[in-house]
């Protein structure tokens, strides 16, 4: 009768649904092209500074101060840096840090997530402890005194410690080190749900080591919550690293950040307030983004908990 | 029940503020420049034999953990001991410096939750309406913004532009003083600190409060004929309030991140801006004290935000299932 029906209707795999609903989400479908954008834009920073002939370090003192023109398409700073060469080199950095912190922050979250949710018991409990613990914590003086930290009283080989991206491998790790507990949290409790399925047991019955039962069996079914999450803080480590480097205690001049660029803003304000607007602005429309992507995925993976919010 | 409950939340409290001591302790002795660092600085003369005596006469040759227990031992006989950078007793600048900061804190508090609650409820009323995506839109700006960025830009227009308040500071240098003069100089820090945290309760409001719209009793009062305002401010609200009231409490802990770098933005004179100053001045004694009083503070709130819980639910029950 109807041959050609299944060739008309595609396959509705999870995959094509999730899309489908994903593309639904008008905020995030722009928010992702959006980022991507901002990634070219800030990735071609060579290509863009050969074009106009301007280079992010030259220091240029009769030049500061000045209005936007054909070379300087954002004007100049208080040193007469080309603003938007260093807005685009900072970018780098401050993108780089996020999505690096993230990862490193999910990664470590999904290790201790999966454990106490398939292992279950004293360690379970123990590892929820030291989670509390640490959300307890008042996280953004700690990150002070761990960037304060001195590195030449730490055991690090000095050719680490003297390298000129240190400040950016340690704002990774020390932001990192709090950033894991949304996550874990998330984790365990999918975890616990998956671990009851019926492919997770048989797969137990059939003898799969509790290795290969996490990673084969349960881990790709906690995957959406984890890159939920995993994006929902890629925009708080952000906000961080901007606090921290408008501090003068995270990402160290010369490398530019869109936080240490806005360091001298505040005794600007008076002459240049234009110097304080852009890299906030960077930030705040990279991190809205960030945060408008992660709420579209999790609508898109979990259309429950979109249900219950529109 | 109470009883036990509080009791087990108090004793996992003081073991969390033991680790937070000494995780503390431990890492500001990493931080550049001790006391003998200084001194050695400060007098070329002293040879390292010197140092090395100094060091066994201030006890610090003596190992961590045994350092760590003295500081502790004085902390419980009251003695918090001496800044370096004010010269004066810890617990002297300590009191007056937390309550400027609460002086910050509760208004801003009040001001967000006395805001997130019409505008959640209006949101919650038409989910996917213009006005709940608009306000969904301002609920994303306000959690993404970098908080001293959003100072900064307030202090640029209100300050720098139009005039109205003063930049920073805690009261006119010279003038008269008094209450009027000091709460000019709250407003933009204030402001700050509610901008910064309303869109966060804004959507924990909304979302308690559609679920809340979707219960059986709701829909019970509204066959009965109650007025659309009793159905939604009464018999959802109550329902709704429980989950806003403990997130409202555990936010007061979250806030004191805040107040860090809005008290270094508008140089207030708060708890923020003296563990920032100890921090990057090597005032371990200020650091380590004022980190605790922050550190004990969120752990009270979320004790409060757990004591609400059980006050507003009778449902919830804690070990063991005797509840009504």
């Amino acid at each position: 009768m109807s041959v050609t029906l299944p060739a008309l209707i595609p396959a509705r795999t999870p995959r094509r649904l999730f899309l489908a609903r994903f593309a639904g989400h008008r905020a995030a479908v722009a928010a992702a092209l959006l980022l991507a954008s901002l990634f070219i834009a800030c990735f071609s920073a060579p290509l863009l500074e050969a074009w106009l002939g301007v280079d992010p370090t030259a220091v240029d003192l009769m030049g500061r101060f000045a209005p936007p023109d054909a070379a300087h398409w954002l004007g100049t700073d208080e040193l007469g840096r080309d603003v938007l060469a260093r807005l685009l080199r900072g970018g780098q950095v401050s993108l780089t840090v996020g999505m690096l912190t993230a990862l490193l922050a999910g990664l470590i979250g999904a290790a201790i997530g999966l454990v106490a949710g398939y292992r279950g018991g004293r360690l379970d409990q123990a590892l929820m402890r030291v989670t509390d613990l640490v959300v307890a914590i008042p996280v953004l003086p700690l990150l002070i005194i761990l960037a304060a930290l001195d590195p030449a009283k730490l055991p690090l080989p000095a050719w680490l410690t003297q390298d000129g991206s240190f400040s950016l491998w340690r704002m990774v790790l020390i932001i990192a080190l709090f950033g894991w507990t949304t996550v874990a949290r998330l984790v365990r409790a999918a975890t616990l749900s998956v671990r009851r399925r019926d492919h997770v047991r048989a797969a137990v019955a059939l003898g799969a080591s509790p290795l290969r039962v996490v990673l084969v069996h349960v881990l790709p079914n906690v995957v959406s919550p984890l890159a939920v999450a995993t994006t929902l803080s890629v925009g708080n480590v952000i906000l961080a690293e901007s606090v921290l480097s408008f501090l003068g205690l995270g990402i160290q001049p010369p490398l530019p950040s869109w936080g240490n660029m806005l360091t001298n803003a505040q005794e600007l304000i008076w002459t240049a307030p234009a110097l304080a607007v852009y890299p906030g602005l960077a930030i705040f429309a990279t991190v809205v983004c960030f945060n408008l992507l992660g709420d579209g995925l999790q609508d898109a993976a979990d259309p429950r908990s979109g249900a219950d919010r529109r | 029940m109470m009883a036990r409950l509080l009791l087990d939340r108090l004793l996992q409290s003081i073991l969390v503020l033991l680790a937070v001591s000494f995780i503390v302790y431990m890492l500001i002795g990493l931080m550049p420049g001790d006391p003998i660092d200084a001194m050695i600085a400060a007098d070329p003369n002293l040879t390292s034999a010197d140092a090395a005596r100094l060091k066994a006469l201030y006890g610090l040759d003596r190992p961590l953990v045994e350092r760590w227990g003295r500081w502790l031992l004085a902390l419980l006989s009251g003695d918090l001991g001496y800044s370096r950078l004010y010269a004066q007793p810890v617990a002297d600048i300590l009191a007056p410096r937390l309550a400027n900061t609460l002086s910050l804190l509760v208004p801003a508090l009040l001001l967000t939750a006395a805001l997130a609650l019409p505008i959640g409820v209006a949101a919650a009323r038409r989910p996917g309406g213009w006005l709940d995506a608009s306000v969904n839109l301002l609920c994303f700006a306000g959690i993404s913004v970098p908080p001293f960025w959003l100072a900064l830009l307030l202090i640029i227009l209100f300050a720098v532009t139009l005039g109205w308040l003063p930049a920073g500071g805690m009261e006119t240098l010279g003038g008269e003083g008094g209450l009027a003069d000091r709460l000019r100089y709250m407003v933009l820090p204030v402001a700050t600190l509610v901008l910064l945290t309303l869109g966060a309760h804004v959507r924990h409001v909304r979302a308690a409060m559609i679920e809340a719209l979707r219960q059986d009793h709701v829909r019970t009062a509204r066959a009965k004929g109650a007025s659309e305002a009793r159905v939604v401010w009464v018999h959802a609200l109550r329902n709704a309030l429980l989950p806003v009231v403990t997130v409202l409490a555990l936010e007061f802990g979250a806030l004191f991140g805040g107040a860090l770098v809005v008290e270094t933005m508008f140089a207030y004179l708060g708890m923020g801006k003296l563990i920032y100053d100890a921090i990057l001045g090597n005032d371990y004694n200020v650091a380590l004290a004022g980190l605790l009083a922050v550190t004990t503070m969120v752990l009270a709130g979320s004790m409060l935000a757990d004591l609400a819980y059980w006050a507003l639910d009778p449902r919830v029950t804690y070990r063991g299932g005797d509840g009504t």
